[in-house]
């Protein structure tokens, strides 16, 4: 091939100006100071008064509880979702219409309904007891006993949970093709085990990225347990503000939580999704917004190298 | 006599009201390599499927090495298995698929060891280390850490054959596997597949590559429209093919 004469190669190019982009900074940055100057400017709002409640010995108890009843509502979602996922996707027609009938109901319910529900079972249901249906009890207790705002915050979120989580496996499930299914069974496997060793450790990765939703989503859904007098983060601020009256300086510094919360919890999704990635010849996209941080000539650059990127990355990391 | 590897005595399989087989009787012997040839939907793919039972006959039999594949025997009875049990009599059968389908979270010499692994209950170091022998058997020493998004298509198919190797199989079945192959990688995997042949290993193929079975087939088939049209030595059936239907679709692919 001919090469193109040397004058050519040394002509400098010149990107166009982002005019665009330097108006919207500009529009951006003035409505910014604008809200700063706002807020400091405001003597009824006590700023100085947001630290301290950040670190309130109640503000702190409440992240506890949020933590346990995510964690918990969330572990609950996942077995159940994962259980009538199977059911939903097995030959077995019984199993198949239990699994629709979950899903049907309690994604057809608010959740805060759920939870009051729950909440005033003990009302009709005194007692709750283990036996064989319409023959004898082996066991009874008070519902109230079993029923207290926590357990019935995590039943309510882990049972309307479960029927999302049912239907994000599903469509993991179904993301991976038919065909190795078949070299599965074609090799012998029985159908249990291709699902373990095959099909959910692919279908994990088309999983993962709206579970660590849904887990985010929980984080912020537990606030409703502070109608059943959970004192969770927003249940804990709620008793604050009603004491001393600063309700906003209080929900201000529980979002603050949330938000911290939340952000660790997609930084965390990153690196298992990143993990995952791993045998599927892609890469997650970049860290949520890594890319405002980034030069235009890098993001130019590596979409260019993108090919031998993947597969670089895809080896380093196992 | 012994009983030949596979016998098939008036298969029929329909799916709805579509017929894709009807009647069809052959025999596969013990070493022999019998390729399946003809029109697509002329249902060699089913038949090679209904082998391993991947689908299930709907009328006649169809045994290898004496058993009904997907069923018990009692008496005069054929009592139909559940999943799990007929993964024992498809350990015993190999089979290489047209689109590879290897599983993609794993790595090549995984790939290899998951029947094994998996299915056997062989140690995964045992596994590992057969695995490593029978990729260099299919020319595919060093890359045993691939997973297979970074293998070609030709390194896939091999990688498979070695996978359905890895199980020890009485008997190989192949489903076009050149068919999703770009023309000049399609070589490397019939060479393996030649020499497989040389071997001794049992094998049905259903291919379009009639120069492949010109050369390796003991045996050559040819199918259309559900039936068997007419078999024999590749000398006869490809050569001086008797039927006016061989005869077109021959002329067709050459």
């Amino acid at each position: 091939m001919a090469r193109a004469p040397r004058e050519h190669a040394n002509l400098r190019v010149i990107s166009p100006r982002p005019w665009g982009e330097w108006l919207a900074g500009a529009a951006v940055a003035l409505v910014l100071i604008w809200l700063v100057w706002t807020v400091l400017d405001t003597p009824t709002l006590d700023l100085a008064s947001i630290p301290r409640f950040l670190v309130m010995q109640a503000m702190l108890v409440g992240v506890g509880q949020t933590l346990i009843l995510t964690a918990v509502a969330m572990a609950v979602g996942i077995v159940l979702g994962l259980l009538s996922a199977v059911a939903y996707l097995s030959s077995n027609r019984v199993l198949r219409a239990v699994a629709w009938a979950y899903v049907w109901f309690f994604r057809g319910t608010p959740v805060l309904v759920q939870l009051i529900f729950w909440f005033n079972i003990g009302i009709v249901f005194k007692n709750i007891s283990i036996g064989i249906p319409f023959g004898p009890e082996l066991f009874s207790v008070p519902t109230n006993d079993l029923i207290t705002p926590i357990s019935a915050a995590i039943l309510g979120l882990g049972l309307n949970e479960g029927a999302y989580m049912s239907e994000i496996i599903r469509s993991g499930v179904m993301s991976v093709d038919s065909g190795q299914v078949e070299a599965a069974r074609a090799l012998g496997m029985s159908k249990a085990k291709s699902l373990r060793v095959v099909i959910l450790p692919q279908a994990l990765r088309i999983i993962v990225p709206p579970t660590g939703n849904e887990l985010i989503g929980m984080l912020k859904t537990s606030a409703l347990a502070s109608v059943i007098s959970v004192t969770e983060l927003l249940g804990a601020s709620s008793r604050i503000y009603s004491a001393n009256l600063k309700v906003v300086e209080v929900l201000a510094a529980a979002s603050i939580w949330y938000l911290l919360l939340t952000s660790l919890l997609s930084l965390g999704q990153y690196f298992l999704e990143r993990r995952l990635a791993i045998g599927s010849g892609l890469v997650p996209s970049a860290m949520p917004g890594a890319s405002l941080f980034r030069g235009r000539r890098r993001a130019a650059v590596s979409t260019e190298r993108d090919g031998d990127d993947r597969i670089a990355v895809a080896r380093s990391a196992v | 006599m012994t009983e030949p590897m596979v016998r098939a005595e008036g298969v029929q399989k329909s799916f709805g009201a579509n017929t894709v087989l009807r009647d069809v009787s052959f025999t596969v012997e013990r070493g022999e390599v019998v390729c399946l040839i003809g029109p697509s939907g002329s249902g060699k793919s089913t038949l090679l499927r209904c082998v391993n039972h991947l689908e299930k006959i709907d009328a006649g039999s169809l045994t290898v090495d004496g058993e009904h594949v997907g069923y018990a025997r009692s008496g005069d009875h054929l009592r139909e298995l559940r999943e799990s049990e007929i993964g024992r009599h498809r350990a015993e059968i190999g089979m290489v698929f047209q689109r590879f389908d290897l599983f993609k979270n794993m790595t090549a010499a995984e790939n290899v060891a998951a029947g094994p692994v998996h299915v056997k209950g062989v140690s995964r170091k045992l596994a590992r280390q057969a695995a490593v022998e029978l990729l260099a058997r299919v020319g595919l020493a060093g890359l045993e850490n691939r997973y297979p998004t970074q293998l070609s298509g030709g390194q896939q198919q091999r990688v498979a054959i070695a996978r359905a190797l890895a199980m020890e199989p009485k008997l190989i079945l192949f489903d076009e596997p050149t068919s999703a192959l770009d023309p000049e990688l399609v070589g490397e995997v019939l060479e393996v597949m030649r020499s497989l042949a040389a071997q001794g290993m049992t094998m049905v193929v259903v291919t379009h590559e009639i120069a492949f079975a010109r050369e390796v087939a003991d045996r050559v088939i040819f199918m259309d429209g559900g039936v068997i049209v007419e078999s024999g030595p590749p000398s006869e059936v490809l050569e001086r093919p008797r039927h006016e239907r061989t005869r077109s679709f021959l002329a067709r692919v050459n």
